[in-house]
């Protein structure tokens, strides 16, 4: 197998984009990726988007956005693992170009959530239709009651959830394509509306409009290009139960962790190693499993983790420094490789406001549904 | 969601009966029975009645349900751990909100779960009510 390097990266605001279309989002985030590495064709393409057929009334969109990406006759195929979507099609990408079957490969992701239909429908139908969503429960449901048991067996309190809203709105207030780049406080999420209760609506990733793209190139190749390699020194996935309720701990979602102890072997690396991490921050709960699962805080400390800054900007390891899906949005296509265009960033040096200082590693976590796919990509700095 | 008639019949053993299958090598008992044992990947079953009692694990309160339960809200969901182990996600009915809390025991009833689709075709199943 060969190295392999991304070489490029590019993503549109991530917002109510009420003038863009799903193929108009996508070829915007595809055309800065392609510009970022210096590329003059692609080789084959991968589009992350979880449920383009229900929000949009379109399917086949890999035909579609090669279509509109004016790439034809390339391979192009939509991958779909719920909200892992993107860093699913990342994945692909990554394998494609390992084993020497191709050069270049555009590895995308596109979500057009605005347009009109139930998204909390929609979004449950990464649960099991039949004996989760059948009986009412809802995607923030199933987080709620992640967030219950937790609190029920460590503790957990509702103040600890509310820190990392607080922090990645404190990150996403120096991202320009951040969805809601405002400064909150604990108070503005604990006063919000109850969505499923014990999580408010600040504990919430909002519905977004949204694409990102990533080049990934063979490691030889990246120094005769334009753009900055970062080396992927890790990729990784793992599955587990549709339903949550199958699972035998409620208090975490496993799959991070079988996903990360891969991801980890994989580069040969302890967590402590990890500069900085994109994780998914779906519901603030989700953060604080994710701490415990990647090992930046033991078992039942991540809600204490989240209050003690130790995942802050200036932090002992910063998550989440692009705002998260929490501020920055989440598209949830999209979020797999807009997570991996922030990690390029940092480790390119060019976050701006947000630079993570000697940033050298850097980690993303992308999850589907309640945690029945899970993927971690680990990059290198070069 | 649309979907046709047959489609929520198939399911009528579980949801209105609550069968369950158990593995005729381990014993584990498949909640809906599926093909192959999930613990030893054995493919024959018995056919058996799931216990109507048992222990909530976890639960909500949903506020911002899908429109096709938009009626209803808010209401309880929880996780249901039957006597004989099968766990479960069910509604917890006929309590006040406020009352609910892990560990309260359950016992399982009959009723009407959700009006599907435009012609609102009545669709029922399994919901959970507290015991003490
Ligand atoms: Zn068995």
């Amino acid at each position: 197998m060969r190295e392999v390097a991304i070489i490029g990266v590019g993503m549109t605001r991530f917002g109510e984009l009420w003038n863009q279309s799903l193929r108009d989002i996508f070829t915007e985030a595809a055309l800065k990726a392609i510009d970022d590495a210096g590329v003059d064709h692609i080789d084959s393409m991968y589009i992350g988007s979880m449920s383009p057929g229900l929000y949009v009334g379109q399917e086949h969109i890999g035909s579609m956005l090669a279509d509109y990406l004016g790439v034809t006759p390339v391979p192009a195929s939509r991958v779909e693992s719920a909200c892992a979507s993107g860093s699913v099609a990342l994945r692909q990408a990554i394998f494609e170009v390992a084993s020497g079957y191709s050069d270049i490969v555009l590895a995308g992701g596109v979500e057009k959530m605005n347009d009109g239909e139930d998204t909390t429908y929609i979004l449950a139908t990464a649960a099991d239709q039949e004996y989760e969503a059948y009986f009412g429960v809802t995607f923030p449901g199933l987080y709620a009651m992640i967030a219950r048991a937790h609190m029920h067996r460590y503790g957990t309190t509702g103040e600890q959830l509310a820190a990392v809203a607080v922090k990645n709105h404190a990150n996403g207030y120096r991202n320009p394509n951040a969805q809601f780049r405002m400064k909150i406080t604990k108070e503005t999420v604990l006063n919000s509306t109850m969505v499923a209760d014990p999580l408010h609506l600040f504990d919430c990733s909002p519905v977004t409009d949204g694409g990102a793209a990533a080049i990934v190139v063979p490691l030889e190749m990246a120094d005769k290009l334009k753009g900055q390699p970062v080396k992927i020194i890790a990729t990784a996935q793992a599955s587990d139960t549709i339903a949550l309720h199958s699972r035998s701990d409620l208090t975490t979602v496993s799959s991070i962790g079988k996903a990360a102890e891969k991801a980890y072997k994989m580069a040969g690396l302890t967590p402590d190693k990890i500069d900085l991490a994109e994780v998914h921050d779906c519901f603030t709960i989700a953060e604080i499993c994710a701490y415990e699962e990647l090992g930046f805080a033991e078992k039942g400390k991540g809600g204490a983790a989240a209050e003690s800054g130790l995942t802050a900007l200036d932090g002992k390891i910063p998550v989440n420094t692009s705002g998260g899906l929490k501020s920055k949005g989440h598209p949830v296509g999209a979020t797999g490789i807009a997570q991996i265009a922030e990690i390029v960033a940092q480790l390119r040096g060019e976050a701006g406001e947000r630079q993570v200082k000697n940033a050298r590693i850097g980690l993303t976590q992308n999850m589907g549904g309640s945690g029945g796919s899970c993927t971690v990509h680990i990059l290198e700095a070069m | 969601m649309k979907s046709i008639v047959p489609r929520y019949t198939r399911e009528i053993p579980q949801r209105a009966r609550l069968e369950g299958a158990k593995c005729l090598k381990c014993g584990h008992i498949e909640f809906p029975p599926r093909l192959v044992c999930s613990k030893c990947r054995h493919r024959e079953f018995e056919t058996i009645s799931l216990q109507k009692t048992g222990t909530l694990l976890t639960y909500t309160i949903i506020y911002t349900p899908a429109e096709t339960f938009s009626m209803q809200s808010p209401f309880a969901v929880g996780i249901v751990e039957l006597d004989d182990g099968v766990r479960l996600t069910t509604q917890i009915v006929d309590v006040p909100l406020d009352e609910l809390k892990i560990g309260k025991r359950v016992e399982m009833i009959f009723r009407l779960v959700q009006k599907e689709g435009h012609a609102g075709i009545l669709e029922y199943g399994y919901k959970a009510v507290l015991t003490n």
